[in-house]
């Protein structure tokens, strides 16, 4: 993961784009499973906690960034834990106000939210080091990537296991559901199916990029 | 990916107080955000849960259009002052204020968490009128027939619950049975496949009727006043 780890980063679309496709932080880094296979069941679940998670993200991040000459290195993880626990706890409020049938789809996968390793992991490698304006935009789109893969997993998986699409049926009656697709083995199948998608798009991308320039090189 | 390197000069201890401080402020302003949301959220949380009651309230007591709460102390039950401190019941009633049912929480272990449920009791045919899940976390599919399986939900059309004569507990226990072996109005006829979430629902049921029905017909007088 090459994000820029100590000098200041000019903000360029690329800073919003990376999070989105390079540094994906599901299909790429992998980072934030567990939201990633549990609440994505349903695409508005998975709508829900990519927005929760984003949230949180792009909030404690820009504490963290604005916080980060006065926060001494030996007590740096406790500071962004309680930073991000309180993000965390007001989206749990603000979801319980917004709809309890939500917040009881979701369970306790909302408060899970604090460790989310991709959330630290943006304060400890990114935030930390880096200006608000661009931890802000490095964090939409590092959320936004994260919320287009949970989208992804989400919309196949209530398709395939429930025949609807945001609630909405799809099929009629006839069609009987692969219920299996929204248990948790379903969760592992498609996110298989997807990191094996962008896996061969990212391979080929690169092997074209090599013809292009001509011979390759060694490593 | 590491980049620190031997290069560097060794950072200069951090004084005692620089950590202090910022580990006080980052908890005093954290301190600040929780209650603050929690307050703001509070009211509209309070609002939804008891949209959520009254939905479910309206569903599991046929014709009942406006309600009242009453709660449910050792044998006594009263209207709901603001503190509760026994079972909740709720009341519902139709336009002309005429009582229709009540409503009641009850709980038990299903196959992945504690499923919740309301059930709507008729005191007049001391049958259960129908159940709306609350909370619950079983397997989407399979489980989860307790809600969308409408053979099941026949169960509750009129489901016996009556008071023994001695006061005392029901007369017929509520059962579950095999699917497609129902043969008594106080039996439930489970869902093959789903029998765990089936026998929890029959479980709670019985539980809590054993319990409150008795309280509910010697204190009906004072609940079918509106």
């Amino acid at each position: 993961m090459a994000s820029l780890p100590n000098q200041q980063e000019t903000i360029t679309l690329d800073t919003f784009l990376r999070g989105l496709w390079q540094e994906n932080p599901v299909f790429v880094m992998l980072l934030g499973m567990c939201p990633v296979l549990a609440v994505t069941n349903s695409a508005i679940n998975a709508l829900a906690m990519g927005l929760a998670s984003t949230f949180v993200l792009v909030a404690s991040n820009s504490l963290v960034s604005l916080m980060r000459h006065f926060i001494p290195k030996q007590v740096r993880i406790a500071t962004y834990i309680i930073i991000i626990a309180t993000f965390v706890t007001m989206v749990d409020y603000a979801i319980q106000a917004i709809s309890l049938e939500l917040y009881n789809a979701l369970g306790a996968f909302i408060q899970l939210i604090v460790v989310n390793c991709m959330i630290l992991g943006r304060a400890e490698a990114y935030a930390s080091k880096q200006r608000l304006g661009a931890t802000i935009i490095n964090g939409l789109g590092i959320g936004a990537g994260f919320t287009f893969a949970l989208l992804c997993l989400g919309i196949v998986r209530e398709i395939l296991g429930a025949g609807s699409l945001f609630g909405f049926d799809l099929f009629g009656d006839q069609f009987q559901p692969w219920v299996v697709m929204i248990l948790p083995p379903g969760g592992f199948f498609v996110l298989g199916a997807w990191l094996l998608l962008f896996n061969w798009l990212r391979t080929r991308r690169e092997a074209k990029l090599l013809e292009t320039e001509g011979a390759p090189h060694d490593g | 990916m590491n980049t620190t390197s031997a290069n560097n000069p060794p950072l200069p201890p951090t004084p005692a107080f620089n950590m202090l401080r910022t580990l006080g402020l980052v908890a005093t302003l954290s301190g600040l955000l929780v209650v603050l949301s929690y307050q703001v959220t509070l009211p509209m949380i309070e609002r939804n849960k008891q949209q959520a009651i009254e939905k479910a309230l309206y569903k599991v007591v046929p014709g009942a259009v406006q309600r009242k709460d009453f709660v449910a102390i050792e044998e006594r039950i009263e209207l709901l002052d603001t503190q509760p401190e026994g079972t909740l019941l709720y009341a519902g009633y139709d336009q002309t204020g005429q009582l229709k049912g009540i409503a009641l929480e009850t709980a038990a272990a299903g196959y992945q968490d504690v499923i919740r449920l309301l059930y709507g009791y008729d005191p007049y045919c001391q049958c259960i009128r129908g159940i709306q899940v609350l909370k619950m976390a079983e397997t989407p599919g399979i489980g989860d027939k307790i809600i969308k399986d409408a053979r099941f939900q026949q169960n509750f059309e009129a489901l016996e619950a009556r008071m023994h004569p001695s006061g005392k507990g029901l007369q017929q226990a509520i059962v579950p049975v095999k699917q497609g072996n129902k043969t008594e109005a106080w039996q439930i006829d489970a869902i093959s496949g789903a029998t765990i979430s089936s026998n929890a629902v029959a479980r709670m049921l019985n539980e809590t009727s054993q319990h409150m029905v008795p309280i509910i017909m010697k204190n009906l007088p004072i609940m079918e006043q509106f």
